[in-house]
């Protein structure tokens, strides 16, 4: 660990040297060992190599780096090796001698390991490949650089350079200034310029003030806070120290779910680093400035992400959401001036001071700059987290990142936005991917959930998995949240058991636009979202539930059963897998009996016929 | 020093103390907002959303609750337009639904029309409590004492002692019950016992030396003494006979 740094000189001269190191022109192998790489099995891969490397005694002519997530989480573990920018994934570590051997001490590069694609065969180069091709990693990007548990590999990348700037060339209200000409709009998904937030706490009464960093992503499928965070928490801690000199505060927040331990970890070990090296604590960098930081682990409730329950809990108080009459810019934290933004936001700020805004604003689109990280999952090819200019097409993101649907199926929709974002058809896949359109088309930019959905979801099943979750994370306080979200569920209930009634649909209408207008926080007024986006894109699939008692996606278990059809080979596997008995082997070569009596709809026998000989109506 | 607002309310001009509510303003003023979950001596909350308001400032008009949005100069204020009716008219058929057989709840909604909820009845166990928060409330800020709280989240939020156990911290005062809107709270004075069965609590109540009337419960007058460092037997005679 280098000595304390006194002086913006201190940092550069170890910039340098450290600089120097890692451009020495030795192999490179980054080993992905992020949150989704594991259950992949990326932690017996990493000690693979370490014994590999150590057995052969080869530590000095290769830089092997353990880093946090590179994104396509759908082909873990990865690896990229430099030079040549050589990809590899699903990596086992049967594989390691042999990556070892050829490609890190003899440049060969084994085909086997390289991501393939039917039309172009396979390919070497990370840049290539069709799911990193239209993304624009400035963000994530770096994670593939530095090890996260490493302060001196993001120094080494020019990490801490923003906030020398910062504390030494510019005056805070300049800070705010180029905040506010980047455009940048918060991450979490509100889109509140970010500069002007600033701009108002920097300006409202007291003279203590809070910086608080929003890590308690909640919505299922999204961990796109996570990856940040625990693959490049020095950035988001840079863009906190950055935001606290600029508004004026002393003391900060980083309020992190106690389900990322991964993310915890790392960004503990990032402060703990930073403050040994004086770029955080009393006096940074010899600047007069003071700021400390606190880590508060959050409960896991999904309300806790709302800027105002996440302050309550901060302060010791049950995570209840409070009217924002009263901006937290001016009564937050204590009631005193706080603000608050989401890790992504925090982690763009380094980056805007380092190279301008006019170089962020020219990413993106008017209004939306700068790019988006999504975590793009369901049923698509390549699930992952994917970084994009903000106003790409969704039918981009699906397709072209995404790879399609799975299975050669068909694409239905695609929820953005988290449990309370809305569900957009296929007509809609043209649509620009920003804040404004989102709003417009009925969901949200949220904190960056993606959905997918193909033909085999029903989507009124989808709204009341939604509705359910939301129900149950509700903190209760008002009643259009705690007993319209509750109704909305019922009522779905009852469509999706065949028991809907025609004016069910205007009834839910009716409810979805009281909460949007009179529920006290964003969880309950954005919860009608997904019903409200599915009656208004599949209002024939609500129809079909309700008028014919039928559901087109095969799913809603009243509404359907389950039949052999005639080209059954009798060859017995359904019989063997059916957990209640109701399958009857006849022969070989005469199809199976079912008894729909016995039948639980579990739908065991339709997945494992290889013939195709079970149907659904 | 208090600097004034000048306002529209319904269509006229009131001027008022900047830092007042919306609410307040129009109760000075004689102009009926419906709530359940407000009372004057407790810091507003905004649970029971009853008292929305429409609100236009510039170009911008939207539903706020009033007990909490702060008065402001040229503000728009509209208490019974289309819009808020619709929301309040919701309110009250989710409340009814929840408490079917509640007079209050019953009669407010009969107010604004609604007599028959839109949804299924749910008048779990004769349970008349809305969640409001008003007993919570009242037995922090006003009685300083918290022997209750809101516990659970969702549709099973509830006021509740610690563990759902007998309230220990409870004296008795009955503040809670005097404050729900609903009648939630079930208490009653016999044989010289207080008992507050929400809480699962009992008290013994103080006998007056005078007159011989029981007049409050004994743990609650201990508490007053003592935060007021009165003299011991300062309360052996009651209110009426001092």
């Amino acid at each position: 660990m280098p000595s304390k740094l006194k002086s913006p000189k201190a940092l550069e001269a170890l910039q340098k040297k450290l600089g120097k190191v890692a451009d020495a022109g030795k192999v490179s192998i980054s080993v992905c060992n992020g949150t989704a790489c594991r259950p992949y099995g990326s932690n017996p891969v990493v000690e693979a190599f370490k014994t590999e490397i150590e057995k052969r005694g080869v530590a000095d002519k290769i830089d092997f780096r353990i880093t946090g997530c590179h994104g396509f989480c759908e082909r873990g573990p990865v690896a990229l090796i430099q030079p040549g920018n050589i990809f590899y994934q699903k990596i086992q570590v049967d594989d390691i001698p042999e990556i070892v051997e050829k490609t890190l001490l003899n440049r060969i590069v084994i085909e086997r390991l390289l991501f393939k694609n039917d039309s172009v065969g396979n390919i070497q180069a990370q840049v290539d490949i069709p799911f990193y091709k239209k993304q624009q990693r400035i963000i994530l990007g770096n994670n593939v650089k530095i090890d996260p548990t490493s302060i001196e590999d993001y120094i080494a990348i020019g990490g801490y350079s923003a906030l020398s700037k910062s504390l030494f060339e510019l005056k805070p209200e300049q800070i705010i200034d180029m905040v506010k000409a980047s455009g940048l709009r918060g991450r979490g998904g509100g889109g509140f310029p970010t500069g002007a937030k600033w701009e108002s706490c920097r300006n409202a009464h007291g003279d203590i003030k809070y910086v608080i960093v929003n890590a308690d992503e909640g919505d299922p499928g999204a961990y796109a806070n996570e990856g940040l965070l625990s693959g490049n928490p020095h950035s988001v801690l840079e863009g906190l120290i950055i935001g606290a000199y600029a508004i004026g505060a002393h003391q900060g927040y980083i309020y992190v779910r106690n389900e990322y331990p991964l993310a915890l970890k790392n960004i503990t070990i990032a402060m703990q680093q930073a403050e040994k090296l004086g770029l955080l604590g009393k006096d940074i960098l010899g600047s007069g400035f003071d700021f400390n930081v606190r880590i508060n682990r959050g409960g896991g409730a999904f309300v806790c992400g709302e800027s105002t329950a996440l302050m309550a809990s901060l302060e010791g108080k049950p995570g209840e959401p409070r009217a924002k009459y009263i901006h937290t810019v001016e009564k937050g934290l204590w009631e005193r001036p706080s603000d608050l933004n989401n890790v992504e936001t925090w982690a763009n700020i380094p980056l805007i001071i380092n190279n301008g805004p006019e170089w962020f604003s020219a990413i993106g689109s008017s209004g939306n700059t700068g790019t988006k990280i999504f975590s793009l999952t369901g049923k698509v090819n390549n699930t992952g987290l994917v970084e994009v200019p903000l106003g790409i097409k969704l039918r981009d993101i699906i397709f072209d990142i995404g790879g399609g649907i799975r299975d050669g199926k068909k694409f239905k929709a695609v929820q953005t936005g988290g449990p309370s974002g809305g569900c957009l058809p296929e007509s809609m896949l043209d649509l620009p991917v920003n804040f404004d359109e989102l709003t417009k088309a009925g969901s949200m930019m949220g904190s960056g959930g993606m959905i997918v959905m193909d033909e085999d979801n029903c989507m009124v099943d989808v709204a009341r998995y939604f509705l359910t979750f939301l129900e149950e994370e509700s903190c209760g306080k008002c009643v259009p949240c705690r007993e319209g979200i509750k109704r909305m569920r019922q009522i779905l209930n009852d469509i999706c058991d065949g028991k809907g009634q025609e004016s069910d649909i205007d009834l839910l209408k009716e409810l979805g636009a009281h909460l949007q207008d009179s529920a006290l926080c964003a969880l309950g007024s954005s919860a009608p979202n997904p019903v409200l986006t599915t009656i208004n894109y599949f209002h024939d699939e609500y129809m079909a539930h309700i008028r014919d008692k039928k559901c087109p996606a095969g799913v809603c278990k009243a509404l359907i059963h389950f039949y052999i059809k005639d080209n059954c080979p009798g060859c017995g596997l359904c019989v063997k897998a059916c957990p209640t008995n109701a399958i009857t082997f006849v022969e070989k070569r005469k199809p199976v009996i079912l008894d729909q009596s016995k039948c639980i709809k579990c739908r065991t026998c339709y997945d494992i016929c290889k013939m195709g000989a079970v149907g659904i109506e | 020093m208090s600097e004034t607002v000048t306002l529209t309310i319904d269509g006229k001009k009131y001027t008022a103390e900047r830092g007042r509510t919306v609410l307040q303003v129009a109760t000075d003023n004689g102009i009926r907002i419906p709530t359940l979950c407000h009372n004057e001596a407790i810091e507003p909350y905004g649970a029971c959303r009853l008292c929305v308001v429409e609100v236009t400032r510039g170009s911008r008009t939207r539903i706020v609750t009033s007990c909490l949005y702060p008065v402001e100069e040229g503000l728009i204020v509209q208490t019974a337009s289309d819009r808020v009716i619709r929301n309040r008219k919701m309110l009250l058929d989710l409340l009814l639904a929840r408490c079917s057989e509640n007079e209050v709840i019953k009669n407010l909604a009969a107010e604004y029309g609604v007599t028959q909820p839109s949804f299924r009845q749910e008048y779990w166990e004769k349970n008349d409590c809305i969640v409001c928060g008003l007993c919570v409330r009242a037995c922090e800020q006003v009685v300083g004492v918290s022997a209750i709280s809101l516990v659970n989240r969702g549709i099973s939020k509830e006021p509740a002692p610690p563990f759902l156990e007998k309230a220990t911290d409870c004296i008795g005062c009955g503040s809670c019950y005097y404050v729900c809107p609903t009648h939630a709270i079930k208490m009653e004075d016999k044989n010289g016992v207080r008992r507050i069965h929400n809480w699962k609590v009992e008290f013994k109540l103080k006998k007056c030396s005078k007159c011989g009337i029981y007049w409050a419960p004994e743990a609650q007058l201990e508490y007053i003494r003592r935060k007021a460092d009165l003299p011991v037997g300062f309360f052996d005679i009651c209110p009426n006979c001092r």
